[in-house]
């Protein structure tokens, strides 16, 4: 299933009406349609234009520009270790070596099984934490390679799926719908956008 | 690597303790506490006395003049005065927008996450002032796609400050009405780039806009009247308006007014976020102290230190006296930047960090223009080349010409050829190691491995791909 669900063509509709302009909500949509499949689908793509009113090639063309959006299936689980400065000083890189040695794919790639997808990525803002992993974008602390294979362990295992959403799942609260007054903030826009 | 399997608990050390006559902690004051992003605990800690009191006793630009009062620099990188950039607003323009710049992702810096996962209300509260104190009635939150967990606290801190009215039509009672959107990016650095943070928020590819025309607080959002400011520099707001500007003004230096947050990381014993007296704290201080860093890894020494993020170009030895001081670091020819210190010791591959900060910004240029966006991508081969052990003759010489067709002259602050200051980011590490470590750089164009005494890093990564 690749388009919005209805559930989420309602959530759809709260984000949208939060931006004085619909294609505000493009990126936030992107993320819902990613946390429904697992990644973004071209089918979604071309939902996600249709309800905001742009093309398809829009959509991708505001997609393409962002490294979290992925375009293929990627593992339940996407482990992203850090190798920029602070973590290359502290090991990043012979962590990075023990992952893919551990996991059996170079980074950039999924395991067979579809479970892990490893990858090499930018400074993930917990410097002092070095080297600093993600999976799913939930942090992971001063990894040892050791520390590396009980996160793996316990990732199989199903032992953190409580803590670890599958991937696509950011934020696990939204905003909730606002009424009233950012419709008086857009009804200034559409007056401007009307001179 | 020594000690591989310690794991050292250093999310300890975010208070600041002792050490600090004219003032204690103030946007991490709340660190120490389990419910600090929590609404109750936000309040029973003094939060969101400062809207109160803005509320019914302050006009808006009473609010304005106690932030003009306390001169403080922008936390974000570039280091305007906030409350300078707040009057660039034209009058009688609307409607007009705040956006938060949670988008921290320079290499280094790690700070604005601490802010947002564990003090959101304290941000919420600050950004209504704000737009109490510009007359806007909607803010965005732009949070790095990255940070789930920010997401999460301040998605909830914002429910939490709606149903209390702390948010929304008429905040408690008053005539002053203000929407806060929460929205969040999905990976690219640029878009912290205040223009390109713009595109992104109207839906588009996070690629900067040309200034002149378009300064955010003339043409910004929907090309409105904008103000950008960063999470940590906002995350002041409410102390500022409690205590007064004048308050503030006196922590610190008078030329780097209050605290400021400086994470830092690389081979210290202890990396830390520390909250320390902005202008007065000196580098030795930070890195040596007990109650900070605790010194050099292994006791050695240190060979180079990045001031201000993966930006700025490289200080030495001879800077570690040197206050953490706005004008003192312009002058000496960096920048404080984002607060990121990077320590490395003496045994540290130079070019391999050259190249890894180089790879950063190869990966993370936009596009847009063509100095950065091919000049990034031959810098960071060549770089490689010579890491791989196939360096050449001219590749220096190749490097520091690429950089001058990104940054003519090669000075700092850097000239560019570029829309915005990414290409020349790139450069100021190139700079800093050729000129002060040419003899490293020639042992591996000759030798194919580092000079003695270097850790080699077993860098598995392969090149960064030609942009499409």
């Amino acid at each position: 299933m690749s388009r919005l669900t209805s559930t989420n063509i309602s959530i759809a509709k709260e984000i949208i009406g939060r931006y004085p302009r619909p294609k505000s909500a493009l990126i936030p949509l992107l993320h819902l349609s990613q946390e429904q499949n697992g990644y973004v689908t071209t089918e979604a793509m071309s939902h996600l234009a249709e309800l905001l009113g742009l093309t398809p090639a829009d959509v991708y063309g505001t997609a393409t520009f962002y490294e979290m959006f992925k375009f293929e299936p990627v593992g339940q689980y996407c482990i992203s270790v850090c190798t920029n400065i602070s973590c290359q000083l502290l090991g990043a890189w012979e962590l990075l070596e023990h992952a893919e040695a551990r996991l059996g794919v170079k980074a950039g790639s999924t395991t067979d099984d579809g479970r892990f997808t490893l990858e090499d990525v930018e400074c993930i803002a917990a410097c002092t934490e070095a080297p600093a992993v993600q999976v799913n974008y939930r942090y992971r602390h001063c990894v040892t390679p050791a520390a590396f294979d009980q996160l793996v362990d316990d990732l199989s295992a199903g032992r953190l799926s409580e803590e670890v959403p599958p991937h696509g799942t950011l934020a696990r609260v939204r905003q909730r719908t606002t009424a009233g007054w950012s419709g008086t903030a857009t009804a200034q826009q559409a007056t401007v956008d009307a001179l | 690597m020594s000690d591989q399997d310690e794991q050292p608990e250093h999310e300890q050390h975010f208070r600041v303790e002792g050490m600090v006559p004219t003032g204690d902690a103030i946007i991490t004051a709340r660190f120490d506490r389990d419910d600090s992003h929590t609404y109750d605990g936000y309040v029973s800690s003094g939060g969101y006395t400062a809207l109160r009191k803005a509320l019914t006793e302050m006009s808006a630009a009473t609010v304005h003049n106690e932030i003009k009062l306390s001169e403080i620099q922008g936390r974000g990188g570039a280091g305007f005065p906030a409350g300078i950039k707040w009057g660039f607003l034209p009058e009688g323009v609307y409607p007009r927008y705040v956006v938060v710049n949670g988008d921290e992702s320079e290499p280094g810096t790690y700070k604005d996450r601490m802010l947002m996962e564990r003090d959101p209300h304290q941000l919420i509260e600050g950004t209504v002032l704000t737009c109490y104190a510009v007359d806007a009635a909607q803010a965005f939150l732009y949070v790095r796609g990255e940070m789930a967990l920010a997401q999460e606290r301040l998605a909830q801190a914002l429910n939490e400050a709606y149903e209390r009215n702390l948010v929304g039509r008429n905040v408690l009672g008053s005539d002053f009405s203000v929407d806060i959107t929460l929205t969040w990016g999905a990976g690219a650095y640029i878009v912290g780039e205040e223009t390109a943070l713009i595109e992104s928020l109207e839906g588009e590819r996070g690629m900067p806009r040309l200034k002149p025309p378009f300064f955010p607080a003339v043409k910004g959002l929907y090309l409105q009247p904008t103000i950008v400011n960063n999470v940590e520099t906002l995350a002041n707001v409410p102390y500022i308006v409690n205590e007064g500007g004048q308050t503030f003004h006196d922590i610190g230096a008078p030329t780097s007014t209050g605290m400021r947050m400086f994470a830092v990381s690389g081979h210290v014993n202890r990396p830390g976020v520390f909250e320390v007296p902005n202008g007065v704290t000196t580098f030795r201080m930070l890195f040596e102290a007990p109650e900070y860093c605790g010194g050099v890894r292994d006791g050695r020494a240190i060979k180079a230190f990045i001031p201000g993020g993966a930006s700025a170009p490289w200080f030495y030895e001879e800077h570690l006296d040197f206050p953490l001081d706005k004008p003192t670091v312009d002058k000496a020819g960096s920048m404080l930047g984002s607060g990121a210190i990077v320590v490395m010791d003496e045994r540290t591959d130079v070019v391999a960090a050259c190249w890894r900060i180089v790879r950063f910004f190869a990966r993370e240029s936009c596009g847009k223009c063509t100095p950065c966006r091919e000049g990034t991508t031959w810098l960071e081969r060549v770089l490689k080349r010579i890491l791989d052990g196939a360096g050449r003759a001219e590749d220096l010489d190749t490097l520091l010409s690429v950089s001058e067709n990104i940054s003519p002259g090669l000075t700092f602050p850097p000239r560019q050829t570029t829309i915005c200051p990414l290409g020349p980011s790139a450069v100021a590490p190139i700079t800093s190691a050729i000129e002060r470590f040419r003899d490293e750089f020639e042992h591996y164009i000759d030798h194919g491995v580092p000079k003695d005494g270097i850790d080699r890093h077993p860098i598995t990564a392969t090149g960064v791909p030609v942009h499409a």
